[in-house]
């Protein structure tokens, strides 16, 4: 089962590659992006082929190690 | 007293303290790879600054999980002072023996140079050399070093005394413009809530004999010594 995980910062906290991101957008041309945000994605191929217990695991991974919570949120997206 | 280095793969000022505890204290700091989770006991912990794990995922965070750090952090909760600078600082959020995070610096730059700073405090292990409210000089060197906590997590530093120095001018007056980095309130450095871990993103280990260009660094070593002898 491939386990697709998106590391994005909370709302509320400062992400300075976005905004650099944003302004360089602006510069090229690309009018009407009111806000970019950098984030992480990680694609694990993983031997479980139970969802829920994947999506178990994959939880405990996040927690521990894949996002640092105290700035991080994390989405889990599981296919067979 | 015995101190201990920790080096993990990519540490690069763990020679840089060694020469400042070894300065400090007239005796050989123990230097214990990441993988000697069982090393002497000791009166003082140092996590050095570096590029652990080339900063993979997020600074710190390979570190924070490796074999030595939950050695340190059943240490650290049982009272030995630790002092984790740079990288070190990241590693001990990582692991949350310190609160927040530190992230991009706000200007997106690395930033190295001098830079002053103002302690806080000079009531706990790391600072009774130092004056409470003194300016002094140390330089920086980080990519990642903007100190983030969440509103109720900073009013709970704040309200604690947990702020260990803050970025400040040469007057000592602290402000936006003295702020390399992004921190809030020009956070520095922290302490835990007991005050026996203490992380920053200064580099007092690198200025502490005249031939480097200042000692200001010094008695952060020198208190450590009074301290834990």
């Amino acid at each position: 089962m491939k386990a697709r995980i998106h590391v994005t910062l909370k709302n509320g906290v400062l992400d300075p590659q976005g905004k650099a991101i944003e302004h360089t957008l602006g510069s090229l041309g690309f009018d009407g992006v009111n806000e970019a945000r950098q984030g992480k994605f990680i694609e694990l191929d993983i031997q479980e082929t139970d969802e829920a217990k994947a999506r178990e695991t994959v939880t405990a991974m996040c927690e521990k190690l894949l996002a640092n919570t105290v700035i991080e949120n994390y989405s889990i997206d599981l296919e067979q | 007293m015995k101190a201990a280095v920790i080096v993990f793969p990519g540490s690069n000022c763990d020679r840089d303290i060694q020469v400042a505890l070894r300065q400090s204290m007239g005796s050989e700091p123990q230097m214990v790879w990441h993988k000697d989770a069982d090393f002497d006991d000791v009166d003082l912990i140092c996590l050095p600054g570096g590029f652990s794990y080339g900063d993979y995922l997020r600074c710190g965070a390979m570190s924070a999980k490796s074999p030595v750090m939950k050695e340190v952090v059943a240490r650290a909760n049982k009272g030995v002072p630790v002092l984790g600078i740079c990288n070190g600082f990241q590693i001990l959020t990582e692991c949350g023996l310190v609160p927040g995070a530190l992230m991009r610096n706000s200007n997106l730059k690395f930033v190295c140079r001098d830079v002053h700073l103002k302690v806080e405090r000079n009531d706990t292990v790391f600072t009774k050399q130092y004056q409470a409210g003194q300016n002094i000089r140390i330089p920086v060197a980080h990519h990642d070093g903007n100190y983030f906590v969440d509103a109720d997590g900073l009013k709970a530093l704040e309200d604690n005394g947990q702020v260990a120095f803050r970025y400040s001018a040469e007057d000592g007056s602290v402000s936006d413009a003295s702020n390399p980095n992004g921190s809030l309130n020009n956070i520095a450095g922290v302490y835990n809530s007991k005050g026996n871990v203490l992380g920053m993103m200064p580099h007092p280990e690198r200025l502490c004999e005249d031939v480097l260009g200042g000692t200001d660094g010094r008695p952060m070593f020198d208190s450590l010594v009074a301290a834990l002898s």
